[in-house]
C-alpha cells in the first residue's frame, strides 16, 4: 500500500508538471510562463482568475462542464482502485490527465476570487489584461446588461453585439471605418436623424460622447459606460461632441 | 436541533393523560410548599398558576439547547417553553416548514435561518437550488407580526421579501443577511424606507444587484436609530453625500462597513462624524482619482486617534500601504483586525502588528509570507482565531506560507481556538506542534491546497498530524482536512473525535472504510461535507444509527449509484434525499454527481428545480 502511494504520488508529481505545459488555459498566453518562472505569484496574472465578476463566472462554468467529463468518465469504471484524480493520473495513462483546477478547489469563495482579481487587474501598469466590462443600459429597456469591450475588435462588432442584446436597436450608417465624421456637422445631423437610437458613453473625464468619435481602441481605453439613447436626445451631445473632437485635432 | 426535539415530541404524544395530570398535581404541591390535604383541595387553575410560573422562570432560559430540553419535560412545559421563546433558530430551512414553525412558537422575535450547504458556496452546485425566504417571510407576516430581527445565511431573498419585511412588521429592527442572494439596491430602498424603527442592516459576503437605485438615500430623514450598517459586499457605488447625512443623524451608530467605492478621504469626513464607532470597515483605503495633487491631505491619523472606542478594523479593499500609519493609534486597542482584502507584505504589517498586543481576531492574507506570521506570533499573545486566505487560490501557485509560519503561531498564540490556514505545503511535525501547543483549539481546519500533498518533508501522509489534533485538542468541534491521507486519518478522526459536530472532507480516504470510522466513531456529528472522496453505498449504509441526529451529509464526486441512495431512502422515511446533478444533465444516471440528505418533519420540498431528484 505504502509503496503504491509513493508511485503514485512520485506519478502525480510528474503529471502536475504536465499538466502545467498541456493545460488548457482561458487567458493570455504569457501567464503560464509567468506562473511557472515566477517568486512573485501575488502580482503575476492569474490566467484562470482573469477578469470581473461576469468573465469568471463564466470561467467557473467551463471548468464544470470539463470536470464534470472527467468525473463521469471515472465514475463509469467504479472498479477502479485509487481515487478518481489518481486513477485518471496514475493508472491509466491513455485517459486524458485530470485538469489541474478542479471547480470549487480550493475552496475560497467566489466572492473572495473576485476581489482578488479585481485588485490584480486595478494595479497591473498595462492595463491590457483582464476585461473592460462596462454597464450598456438603453432608454427603455427595463434592465442594464454588460459587454466587455476587449471581446470586439471594431464598432462594426460592437454594434453587432448590441444589436443583438437590444432587439430594437440598429446603429446608423457610421462610415468605412465606424467612425463618426463629427467635422462635418450636417452629416452628423443626419445620421442623428435617420437613427431610431443612437450609442452614447461616458469616457474617463465623465463627459457623455457618442460612440465612434475616437478610433476603436481609445474608445476602448476610455469608455466607462455605455448608453443607448434616442437619436433625438443624442442631438443635444452633439455640438459637446464636435468641440471636443476639434479640441483633440 | 429544534427540529429534532420535534421529532421526538412527536413519539411522546402517547403517554397517557392521567400521567400528566398527577405530575401536574405534584408539582402544585411542591410550589405551593404544603403536603397533606393538597391533593383535595381544588385550587382554581392549578395548570394556570404552574404555566404563570413557568412562563416567569423559562424566560430566562435562552440558551437553545437548554430550551429544547425543557421542552421534552411534559406537555405543560412544552407549551410554556414555545410560549416563551423569542429567539427561533432553524439550522436548515427545509427541516421544518413555516406554518409548523409559526404554530409552535407563536411569540417569536427573533429568527434565524440557514438555508443552502456551504458547498454550494464552492460552485458544486447549480444556483437556483432553493432556500427561498419567501414561504417564511409570508408566514411569520401572518403569524408573528412583532417579529423584530431576521438572521439569514445562504438563502435566497427577493426584493419583495424585502417589501414584505418592511411593510408587515411594524418594529422590525434588525436585518443580518449572509452570503445571501436575489435581491437589489431596489429592495434595499423600500426596506429602508419603511423601516422607522431599524437598528441594524447588515449585508454581509451577499450578491446585491445593481437596479441603480439609490437606497442609502432612502433612509427616512430625521434622527435615525441605526446602530450598525454594514455593505462592504455591495459592489456599486453609493451616494456619499447622503451617507453622510446619514451617518451624521445616527447618534446611536457603533458599526459602520463601508463598500470599496468610499475613498479614504470620504472615510475621514465620515469618521469624523462617528468617533463613537466601535466597527470600522474603512472602504477602499486609497486616495479617489478624482483627489488633486494640490490638494492637502486630510489628518487622518488624528481621525483614527479620535475614535477611541474602536476594536473591530476592516476593509482595506483597495489599500495604498503608504496610508497604513494612520492606524497607528488604534492599534493597541484592538481586538479584531481584519486585512484578509490587504494585498501587503511582512514589512508592511510589523509595523502595525507590533502594537496589537490585544488582538484576538486576526484575517489576512499570505502575501504576509512566514515572516508576517513570526511578526504575528510574536505579539499577539491573546490571539484566539487567525484566518489566513490565499492570494493566489490555486492549486499550483507558489505558497507564500508554509509549516513554518504555522509552526510560529503555534508556539505564540497559545490561547488560538480557531484556525483556517490555507498553504501549499506542510509537515506533520507542524501540525503535531500545534495540537500540543493550542490545546484550546475548536475549529481546525487546515487546507493545503494541491490535492493528495503529503507531508512535503518527509513525504508521508497526513494522517499523523491531523490524528494528533483530534487526540490532543479535546474541545476540538469543527475539523476540515486536507493533503494526502489514508483511511487510517479517519480511524484517528472516529476514535478520538467525539466532540466533532462539523467535518469537511475532500480527496482524502482510500476506502469505505475511512467513511465508515467516522459515521459510526463520532456521536456528535451534525454536518458532514464530503467531495471527491472514494466512499460508497456500503460506506454510506454504515450510517443508518445516526442520519436522523445529523443536520445534513454532503457528498458529492464520490461513488454513490442511484439504488444506494434508494435504499437509504426506503430506510429512513424522515429523510430528505436530494439527487442533484449538473444544470445540463438530462438524465439520471446510475453513478450520483451530489447527495445531499438531511431529516425533515415535512418530507420532500415542493419547489425543488429541474436538477434535483428526491428519492
Amino acid at each position: 500500500m505504502e509503496v503504491g502511494r509513493k508511485m503514485a504520488n512520485m506519478l502525480g508529481t510528474d503529471d502536475d508538471l504536465n499538466f502545467k505545459e498541456t493545460e488548457l488555459c482561458l487567458g493570455l498566453p504569457g501567464g503560464i510562463a509567468v506562473v511557472a518562472a515566477g517568486n512573485e505569484t501575488e502580482s503575476s496574472s492569474s490566467p484562470k482568475t482573469n477578469g470581473k465578476r461576469g468573465f469568471s463566472e463564466t470561467v467557473d462554468l467551463k471548468l464544470n462542464l470539463q470536470s464534470k467529463e472527467s468525473t463521469m468518465d471515472l465514475n463509469k469504471n467504479l472498479d477502479d482502485n485509487g481515487s478518481k484524480e489518481k486513477s485518471g493520473s496514475a493508472k491509466d495513462p491513455a485517459k486524458p490527465p485530470a485538469k489541474a483546477q478542479v471547480v470549487g478547489w480550493p475552496p475560497v469563495r467566489s466572492y473572495r476570487k473576485n476581489i482578488m482579481a479585481n485588485q490584480k487587474n486595478s494595479s497591473e501598469e498595462s492595463g491590457n489584461s483582464g476585461a473592460a466590462l462596462v454597464k450598456v443600459s438603453m432608454d427603455g429597456a427595463p434592465y442594464l446588461r454588460k459587454v466587455d469591450l476587449k471581446m470586439y475588435k471594431s464598432y462594426q462588432e460592437l454594434s453587432d453585439a448590441l444589436a443583438k442584446m437590444f432587439s430594437s436597436f440598429t446603429m446608423g450608417n457610421y462610415g468605412p471605418q465606424g467612425m463618426i465624421d463629427f467635422m462635418n456637422e450636417s452629416k452628423l445631423m443626419d445620421l442623428l436623424n435617420s437613427s431610431d437610437y443612437v450609442p452614447s458613453y461616458e469616457d474617463k473625464d465623465g463627459d457623455w460622447m457618442l460612440v465612434g468619435d475616437v478610433p476603436w481602441q481609445m474608445f476602448v481605453d476610455s469608455c466607462k459606460r455605455l448608453r443607448i439613447m434616442k437619436g433625438s436626445e443624442a442631438i443635444g451631445l452633439a455640438p459637446r461632441a464636435m468641440e471636443k473632437c476639434k479640441s483633440r485635432a | 436541533m429544534s427540529e429534532q426535539m420535534s421529532d421526538d415530541d412527536e413519539r411522546q404524544q402517547s403517554p397517557p393523560s392521567d400521567l400528566d395530570f398527577t405530575s401536574n398535581k405534584a408539582r402544585t404541591c411542591i410550589v405551593t410548599g404544603s403536603v397533606s390535604g393538597h391533593t383535595e383541595f381544588q385550587s382554581p387553575y392549578p395548570d394556570q398558576v404552574l404555566e404563570n410560573v413557568l412562563e416567569n422562570v423559562l424566560h430566562f432560559l435562552t440558551s437553545r439547547r437548554d430550551r429544547n430540553t425543557a421542552s421534552l419535560v411534559c406537555k405543560s412545559w412544552y407549551r410554556v417553553e414555545a410560549l416563551t421563546r423569542s429567539e427561533l433558530f432553524i439550522g436548515n430551512c427545509y427541516a421544518v416548514s413555516p406554518a409548523r414553525a409559526t404554530a409552535r412558537f407563536t411569540r417569536v422575535r427573533a429568527l434565524h435561518l440557514k438555508g443552502r450547504p456551504r458547498f454550494a458556496d464552492f460552485n458544486l452546485m447549480p444556483p437556483d437550488w432553493g432556500a427561498h425566504f419567501n414561504p417564511w417571510v409570508l408566514a411569520f407576516a401572518k403569524a408573528c407580526p412583532w417579529l423584530e430581527k431576521v438572521y439569514l445565511k445562504r438563502m435566497s431573498v427577493t426584493d419583495d421579501d424585502l417589501a414584505t419585511l418592511a411593510e408587515s412588521f411594524l418594529g422590525f429592527k434588525e436585518l443580518v443577511l449572509v452570503c445571501c442572494d436575489g435581491f437589489g439596491t431596489s429592495g434595499l430602498s423600500i426596506f429602508v424606507s419603511k423601516c422607522r424603527q431599524l437598528k441594524v442592516l447588515d449585508l454581509i459576503e451577499s450578491e446585491v444587484s445593481d437596479d441603480e437605485t439609490d437606497w442609502i438615500l432612502c433612509f427616512p430623514e430625521g434622527e435615525s436609530h441605526l446602530e450598525s450598517l454594514i455593505f462592504d459586499c455591495v459592489e456599486y457605488p453609493i451616494n456619499f453625500e447622503a451617507l453622510e447625512r446619514l451617518v451624521a443623524r445616527s447618534p446611536s451608530l457603533k458599526k459602520l462597513k463601508l463598500n470599496r467605492y468610499v475613498s479614504i478621504g470620504q472615510l475621514y469626513r465620515l469618521m469624523v462624524q462617528a468617533p463613537q464607532l466601535t466597527h470600522l470597515g474603512t472602504g477602499s483605503f486609497s486616495p479617489s482619482e478624482i483627489a488633486g495633487q494640490g490638494d492637502q491631505e486630510p489628518d487622518y491619523v488624528t481621525a483614527f486617534a479620535a475614535c477611541k472606542s474602536l476594536v473591530c478594523l476592516s476593509g482595506f479593499r483597495e489599500i495604498i500601504p503608504d496610508y497604513l500609519p494612520a492606524i497607528y493609534p488604534i492599534c493597541a486597542n484592538l481586538t479584531s483586525l481584519n486585512f484578509s482584502y490587504a494585498n501587503i507584505t511582512a514589512e508592511q504589517l510589523k509595523p502595525i502588528i507590533s502594537n496589537c498586543h490585544k488582538l484576538q481576531v486576526f484575517w489576512v492574507l499570505d502575501s504576509i509570507c512566514d515572516e508576517g506570521l513570526q511578526a504575528v506570533a510574536a505579539t499577539c499573545k491573546e490571539l484566539r482565531e487567525l484566518r489566513v486566505f490565499p492570494v493566489d487560490a490555486r492549486e499550483d501557485s507558489d505558497g507564500p506560507v508554509s509549516e513554518v509560519g504555522f509552526q510560529a503561531i503555534s508556539e505564540g498564540c497559545r490561547k488560538l481556538q480557531s484556525i483556517l490556514y490555507f498553504c501549499q505545503r506542510m509537515t506533520n511535525a507542524a501540525v503535531i506542534a500545534m495540537s500540543r501547543n493550542c490545546p484550546d483549539l475548536v475549529v481546525f481546519r487546515l487546507c493545503i491546497m494541491g490535492r493528495h500533498r503529503p507531508d512535503h518533508v518527509t513525504g508521508e501522509p497526513m494522517d499523523d498530524g491531523f490524528g494528533a489534533i483530534v487526540m490532543n485538542c479535546k474541545k476540538l468541534t469543527r475539523l476540515a482536512v486536507s493533503g494526502l491521507l489514508t483511511d487510517k486519518a479517519f480511524d484517528y478522526i472516529g476514535r478520538y473525535g467525539k466532540l466533532v459536530r462539523t467535518l469537511s472532507v475532500a480527496f482524502a480516504g482510500d476506502s469505505d472504510m475511512a467513511l465508515k470510522y467516522v459515521l459510526e466513531g463520532c456521536p456528535q456529528l451534525q454536518k458532514l461535507e464530503i467531495r471527491d472522496s472514494p466512499f460508497g453505498d456500503a460506506a454510506l449504509c454504515s450510517g443508518l444509527h445516526h442520519y436522523y441526529n445529523m443536520r445534513f451529509l454532503w457528498m458529492s464526486s464520490c461513488r454513490l449509484t442511484y439504488q444506494g441512495c434508494q435504499q437509504i431512502a426506503r430506510a429512513m422515511p424522515r429523510l430528505v434525499v436530494e439527487v442533484i446533478r449538473s444544470a445540463d444533465e438530462e438524465e439520471m444516471d446510475v453513478c450520483v454527481q451530489t447527495l445531499y440528505m438531511y431529516r425533515s418533519l415535512e418530507g420532500p420540498r415542493n419547489d425543488a428545480p429541474k436538477f434535483v431528484t428526491i428519492l
